[in-house]
């Protein structure tokens, strides 16, 4: 009997023509900038290998309007409307910070009454900024629902904001001096009434979307910043939160009051994966929705009679000067560095938008990742190009 | 610690490069010498009483009565709370400094704007593109002198 001989040997390994570390054809993907899950106008180029992502570069500047060059050519005061468009998700933040900058610099002392709203409507805009960002995250990871869920909570925000400013996005509520008005008739009682309701819901957002499997799947150990990492490339606010790192300016250089009111910092403590994955980074926000709810409740017992506005005249003139001013906004510290040479208007203002610096770590942190990760990843860092791009 | 503490510091160990100090007021700050900023930077960032490992800013100022371009660079600790910012004037006409994007990798978006906006040209810097004005765009708006643009690709301003 005759014995079959066989050797296999694959085509590929004949003679050497083909290297052995068989590299397959790199392929560059372009996401953006209209893509539903860039959250605006971000574009990011992926260099990618199959489904993992080798290299990603975000392009930004799509919404560029060099506010930092109009504020050198208006009033003070009529810089506020602009920084409401910054960060268009938190305007009453953007306010704040603007306000407080220009006050520190001039000096103008503040009503007790007219902090205290302000630390109200500031928590206020933190919690409709917060549900956005859940609701938003829990639709690019598939999931439809809690973003319906999110928005009818919104919406009470909203209505909140609306009847006492007539705004529902950009307020300019917070000026100058204080607040533009003082509140209507029967606004603490809705107030009050819309936190009694938020507060359940929260466990509901937990039930429906934080803790569903399929959702920690999708962000758990995913999309890894590490505390060192996130301090590198300057993430503030939740973002650096979820990395574990204990940093709220509220906490440690407190403005407008923020001292005297008792809440709690959430950090990431790696539950469903790794400190500072992108299932920490959204869970603080969720964490932070239930500390703003403290501080509001703290703030309207303690709301005192008083006046709204300090005495500012209409033309605010500041002396020569400079200050460097940062306050936290839902999304990280926002930054004014104000530069007065005694006119009416600044001689230079540089804006720090927190979007501009947590959007930097991207191309490290979605090094290596699969794909899909990207949308999870860029999700959790929750950016508003708005204030990228300024 | 207070600012005038951390001066101290800076001094004990780099007083040359120190030109000079305000330690009170709204903005407490030094500013040193061009060529000694990233020795300085990394001082902060990694001296164990200063702990800056933050970046927070990096502003450019432009003064043409001056003729130099001021760099603020707004560090802050969150292991001490303590903030600080450091100055470097540029001269006007070619104003280049060192990155200090090995130190705080953050600062490489901050200096990419610096550049696009303001025309600082940072050497050894990783990446050095505009990021937020379109790649053939010519000038740097945030200078005073910056003439405004009437057209862009055929489009025209206030016809």
């Amino acid at each position: 009997m005759k014995e079959i001989e066989f050797q296999y040997q694959s085509d590929l390994h004949q003679e050497g023509e083909i290297p052995s570390d068989i590299r397959t054809e790199e392929l560059t993907l372009n996401m953006g900038p209209q893509h539903p899950s860039t959250h605006g106008v971000l574009r990011v180029v992926l260099q990618t290998d199959g489904e993992l992502v080798l290299q990603a570069t975000p392009y930004v500047g799509y919404l560029h309007r060099c506010a930092e060059k109009i504020a050198e050519k208006v009033t003070y005061r009529q810089f506020t409307p602009y920084t409401d468009r910054l960060d268009y998700l938190a305007g009453m933040n953007n306010n704040l910070g603007f306000a407080l900058a220009v006050e520190k610099l001039g000096g103008i002392e503040v009503p007790a009454r007219a902090e205290y709203l302000r630390v109200i409507f500031a928590e206020l805009n933190r919690i409709a900024s917060h549900l956005v960002a859940t609701g938003c995250y829990g639709l690019d990871m598939g999931a439809f629902t809690p973003f319906v869920y999110c928005f009818r909570e919104r919406e009470y925000v909203l209505d909140l904001f609306e009847a006492v400013c007539g705004a529902r996005l950009t307020y300019s509520y917070i000026t100058i001096g204080g607040v533009r008005e003082d509140l209507p008739d029967g606004w603490i009682g809705r107030c009050r009434e819309f936190l009694d309701y938020l507060g359940p819901k929260i466990a509901e957002y937990n039930n429906l979307l934080s803790y569903n499997h399929i959702f920690i799947n999708r962000t758990g150990n995913v999309g890894v910043c590490p505390p060192d990492l996130a301090l590198a490339y300057g993430l503030t606010g939740s973002c650096l939160r979820g990395s574990g790192v204990k940093w709220d300016l509220r906490k440690a250089t407190p403005y407008c009051r923020y001292n005297e009111f008792d809440f709690d910092i959430p950090v990431g403590r790696g539950e469903k994966g790794t400190v500072g994955d992108c299932w920490d980074r959204y869970f603080v926000r969720i964490q932070e929705i239930g500390q703003s709810v403290r501080i509001i409740r703290q703030a309207l017992d303690k709301l005192t009679e008083g006046p709204t506005q300090a005495k500012v005249p209409r033309a605010v003139k500041l002396p020569a000067g400079e200050i460097y001013y940062e306050v936290e906004n839902p999304r990280g510290q926002l930054g004014f560095y104000l530069v007065s040479e005694g006119g009416t208007s600044p001689y230079r203002l540089k804006i720090r938008g927190p979007s501009f610096c947590n959007l930097s770590v991207l191309p490290v942190v979605a090094r290596n990742c699969l794909l899909a990760d990207v949308t999870a990843l860029l999700g959790s860092l929750d950016i508003v190009m708005g204030e990228v791009d300024r | 610690m207070t600012p005038s503490e951390i001066i101290e510091v800076l001094k004990q160990h780099d007083g040359a490069g120190i030109v000079s100090a305000v330690a009170d007021g709204l903005h407490p700050h030094v500013v040193v010498k061009m060529d000694r900023l990233p020795a300085i930077a990394a001082l902060l960032q990694s001296d164990w009483r200063l702990r800056f490992d933050l970046l927070r800013c990096i502003s450019a100022i432009d003064w043409p009565a001056k003729n130099s371009i001021e760099l603020s660079y707004d560090v802050i600790s969150t292991s001490f709370g303590h903030a600080l910012a450091v100055k470097v004037l540029l001269d006007r006409a070619n104003p280049q400094v060192e990155s200090v994007s090995v130190v705080w990798p953050a600062a490489e978006w901050h200096e990419r704007e610096a550049f696009d906006l303001m025309g600082v040209t940072f050497l050894h810097h990783p990446d050095l593109r505009r990021i937020l004005l379109p790649e053939d765009w010519t000038d740097h708006p945030l200078r005073k002198d910056y003439p405004y643009p009437v057209a862009y690709k055929g489009l025209k301003l206030n016809p």
